[in-house]
């Protein structure tokens, strides 16, 4: 007889173990299933620092949330409602974070002495009533899982890697899931052999478990939410930004070149672009980061859609290029997917705290148009938007993402190529009157490809005259270079669309944000609204030059708070540009906002008032 | 490969009337008076034409310091960058544009110290561009502090009780990073200066010319005695490839090498000429061997250490996206929609 099963409307979930346990792609099957089975959702893979750390040690922890729904998802939620853990540790360093009377489930196998003296526990939790607010689950896994597969010839090692298997298809009966996708995945990933089988008897004895253990007595059920009819797939943010890029070739008809150099968390965004070839992308795995980005600016002397792809660490090293690349006037495109500083830092944690490097952090008056995605998904339009401006007005663009933004993924209506404005493009060649620091009315200068006869010409990191590019040293020329150069970038915004005020377009309290933050601050705007409350949100796309609109849009709200992941850098410019009395909501833990901790803070400001 | 619209379909211009003139920017030459970038600068222009290539596909890309004011000088493509990094600049250019003519000038200080790197690395992948450096032994522009030739106790205005660290070898370095055309010449042998040119111009890789340049202001006189009338026979050897390494006013002296690899000086006259040392361009090893010889001890080869044949990094690059092409090909909307599903 078939269990009970319990319709709830939010799930989130985390999926905790070792590095090694594989519970990034249990995550990743449990989304795209999520996916197919009509929820909103939105996920946070969380690594380990360490590549492989000592196993059962808290260093080697590796986290993926799932949040997921029948109503809208914004985030990957706060706190978990469910926690898988694979160890010790996995439990230890999740724990504090899953939900007063989550639920628990803890593979019993792994809470062996040495796990639990690894992870610093020294009792078995389970038994010492510590976890007596949650509802704990114990179950065999390791152990079960070799049971399911003991008539495979698989060696020891390899046949408890399966675990992870088990654990998900007990979760997609806990779930109500269908394992068909997982099962064609496995089918396509290892085909007939020996492991393909051992992993499908692993999911399927996990799911039979749940269907007839004791232990639970009866699963869930999560509906469809109501997602407008379309196309869609998963998509987490580097690829979306690759793809973002090979649009951008496309829209230009330029060839797409990335110098880059292997830097956590960016890296994937070459490995996705290093693969096509086949559509002309020519990828350049450069000697350090400078050479990265001096091999880009090379091949937007030379025509390229020329691109880098770095962190913060990298972005602080291209500096002075970046600067040639400002003086020279070529186009150029530089992605910092932000992680936590300074210096190394946290690598594999998140966070904004590059925005006043994009915007300041070069040698003399160096300004560039700096704009920012919002999620996975607008990553893939953030790169497209940047590199037409940098096509159209000559110019470097700094591209800010982040580690969150790189590695979740959410459910995305997959773009009509068809519909997308194409990115103009006019190369210089005709050699009458030709002057290369000549400028039409955007103040860009004409794009003269080396290989044109009649339009050799020299460029450098001198400063010019205007018109002519000659080096020159005169006073007024370079005052009205610094300003030209400043009011290039100024005319980006003449050519915005209106800004989009989400909410009424006046009221108590505008919470402004950028970048990753959007997801919390829009759950945390939109569950005060339901509220009663007059509160509206305005995420920026672009954060220099601030769209025109912006400062008036500020002035119709009594208060304004601005939340980011940083100790208040945005905040910074909009009080000292629309003197307005901005309040700061500063996290800086290498995680992202909670939905809930916007609220708080919203209540805060509102409650002040 | 062939680039479509929004790329210029060019035609390019005849080569075959191309003179000096060509190649002669409007531009007023700032280097101090006797310096020996003159003579370097007149010998590319002289050179250049003859090369049957149009003018409008070179690209001249420079760093920092005083070599590398060298591409306003020239009525070419050009960038005057920062410092170091031509040779990645130049990395990026041939990559998506390999049929053009790039050219890296460079210094001792630019190309050894800030852009000891981009040096290292560009060799190593044999990208397709020739690179000059102007080897003064000093910092000219940031006026005479030592620079990474510059030989030990070198005293400089950062080193009033003489430099305390090794000077490298350009050539050597070249050839420990794999370069596959490695020569050495100097600023006022205008001749030879000229031949070593046409020879790095003709190869097919990374082509690696250090030039002896004579700094009249900061370092004058580093290598007199390579130049001099009276001393230079004696002090430099001649490298040809086939040939045997002799030098001295009647070359009557000669290099050999004995079974443990150790060179000596010998008088021609008194060994069999068959036991002197026969240059082969294409020996890795003794390229190597022949970049160690110094002074007082031995004279300084100039001319071509190694020239050997290898695929380029522009080349092998150009070469997979022709393969990769030649296979089925997405389109962008294609990769948008892989994995995606309908929501009625």
């Amino acid at each position: 007889m078939s269990k009970a099963v319990e319709t709830v409307s939010t799930v989130a979930i985390r999926f905790a173990g070792d590095s090694g346990d594989g519970m990034q792609l249990t995550g990743t099957q449990f989304t795209d299933t999520t996916a197919l089975a009509g929820n909103d959702l939105a996920t946070f893979p969380d690594f380990p620092a360490e590549i492989r750390a000592p196993a059962g040690t808290l260093a080697g922890v590796s986290g993926f949330q799932i949040n997921f729904s029948s109503a809208a998802v914004f985030t990957p939620g706060d706190a978990p409602d469910v926690l898988i853990a694979m160890n010790p540790a996995a439990l230890r360093a999740n724990l504090g974070d899953l939900k007063q009377g989550g639920m628990l489930i803890l593979n019993t196998e792994a809470f062996n002495k040495k796990n639990l003296q690894r992870a610093g526990y020294g009792a078995n939790p389970a038994d010492d009533g510590s976890l007596k607010n949650y509802k704990v689950f114990q179950a065999d896994i390791t152990g079960m899982t070799l049971k399911s597969i003991e008539e495979l010839k698989l060696n020891n090692r390899a046949a408890v890697r399966c675990k992870n298997f088990f654990a998900l298809g007990l979760v997609y009966w806990l779930y109500n899931r269908s394992m068909e996708h997982t099962v064609e995945w496995v089918r396509q990933k290892f085909g007939e052999g020996e492991l393909a089988e051992a992993n499908l008897r692993a999911l399927k004895a996990g799911y039979n478990f749940g269907e007839t253990t004791e232990l639970f007595d009866h699963n869930y059920e999560v509906e469809k939410a109501p997602i407008a009819a379309g196309r869609y797939r998963n998509i987490a943010g580097n690829e979306a930004l690759g793809l973002g890029l090979l649009a951008a070739a496309e829209l230009s008809g330029l060839e797409l070149f990335l110098g880059t150099y292997p830097i956590t968390p960016a890296s994937d965004i070459l490995h996705f672009l290093a693969r096509f070839r086949n559509l002309g992308v020519k990828t350049f795995q450069a000697e350090d980061e400078i050479a990265a980005v001096c091999a880009a600016l090379g091949a937007a002397y030379a025509g390229s859609l020329a691109i880098t792809t770095t962190s913060g660490p990298g972005v602080a090293l291209k500096a002075e290029a970046i600067g040639l690349g400002v003086m020279l006037e070529l186009p150029l495109v530089i992605c910092n997917v932000q992680r936590a500083g300074p210096s190394t830092g946290m690598p594999t944690k998140t966070e904004q705290a590059d925005l006043l490097q994009a915007l300041y952090g070069r040698n003399g008056e160096c300004p560039l148009p700096v704009i920012a995605a919002r999620s996975p998904g607008d990553a893939f339009y953030a790169a497209i938007e940047a590199c037409r401006i940098a096509v159209k007005h000559m110019i470097p663009v700094m591209l800010l993402t982040d580690g969150f933004i790189a590695n979740s993924a959410e459910p995305w209506a997959v773009p009509d190529m068809s519909s997308l404005d194409p990115i103009e493009v006019s190369f210089r060649t005709d050699p009458t009157g030709f002057a290369p620091y000549s400028r039409d009315d955007r103040l860009a200068r004409p794009w003269a490809l080396p290989g044109v006869p009649g339009l050799e010409h020299r460029i450098g990191g001198l400063e010019k005259e205007n018109i002519s590019g000659n080096i020159s040293y005169d006073p007024q020329n370079h005052e009205l270079m610094c300003k030209l150069r400043a009011e290039r970038v100024q005319r980006v915004a003449d050519e915005l669309p209106p800004t989009e005020v989400f909410g009424d377009d006046s009221g108590d309290l505008l919470v402004l944000g950028w970048g990753c933050t959007f997801g919390a601050i829009r759950g945390g705007v939109e569950a005060m609204r339901e509220r009663g409350h007059k509160v509206s949100h305005v995420h920026l796309r672009h954060l220099s030059p601030l769209p025109n609109d912006l400062g008036e849009i500020l002035r119709r709200f009594d208060r304004v708070l601005l939340p980011e992941l940083n100790l208040g850098q945005l905040v910074k410019l909009i009080r000292e540009r629309y003197l307005v009395d901005a309040k700061s909501y500063p996290k800086i833990q290498g995680q992202p906002f909670k939905e809930s901790e916007i609220v708080e803070a919203i209540k805060a400001q509102l409650e002040a008032h | 490969m062939q680039r479509h619209a929004p790329y210029p379909q060019i035609e390019h211009t005849d080569p075959s009337d191309q003179t000096r003139k060509d190649f002669t920017s409007d531009q007023e030459v700032r280097w101090c008076p006797g310096c020996g970038d003159y003579s370097i600068l007149a010998q590319v222009q002289r050179i250049l034409p003859s090369f049957g290539i149009p003018r409008e596909k070179y690209v001249f890309v420079s760093g920092i310091g005083c070599s590398s004011r060298f591409p306003y000088y020239m009525q070419t493509y050009g960038i005057h960058s920062i410092h170091g990094r031509a040779p990645a600049i130049a990395t990026g250019i041939k990559s998506v544009s390999p049929e053009l003519s790039v050219w890296v000038i460079t210094g001792d200080g630019d190309g050894l110290s800030i852009g000891g790197n981009h040096f290292l690395h560009v060799m190593r992948r044999n990208v397709d561009i020739k690179m000059l450096m102007f080897n003064n032994q000093i910092y000219g522009l940031t006026k005479g502090q030592y620079s990474p030739t510059s030989p030990l106790g070198k005293k400089a205005k950062s080193t009033p009780m003489g430099s305390v660290d090794y000077p490298v070898d350009p050539v050597s370095i070249a050839l420990g990073s794999g370069a596959t055309f490695v020569a050495r010449t100097l600023d006022v042998n205008v001749k030879h200066l000229q031949a070593v040119l046409a020879r790095a111009a003709a190869h097919k890789g990374t082509a690696f010319v250090e030039i002896y340049q004579n700094c009249n202001i900061f370092n004058d006189g580093a290598f007199v005695q390579l130049t001099d009338k009276d001393t230079k026979s004696d002090q430099t050897v001649e490298l040809e490839h086939g040939k045997p390494l002799r030098f001295g006013k009647k070359l009557e002296k000669g290099i050999t090498f004995d079974a443990q690899l150790r060179p000596s000086v010998v008088d021609a006259a008194d060994v069999d000429e068959s036991t002197l040392y026969v240059h082969d361009e294409g020996s890795e090893i003794s390229a190597l061997m022949l970049s160690r010889l110094k002074s007082p001890d031995f004279p300084r080869p100039i001319g071509v250490f190694r020239a050997v044949e290898r695929p380029s990094y522009d080349g092998m690059l150009e070469d997979q996206v022709k393969q990769a092409q030649k296979g089925s090909r997405p389109t962008v909307q294609e990769l948008l929609d892989d994995g995606a599903w309908t929501v009625e």
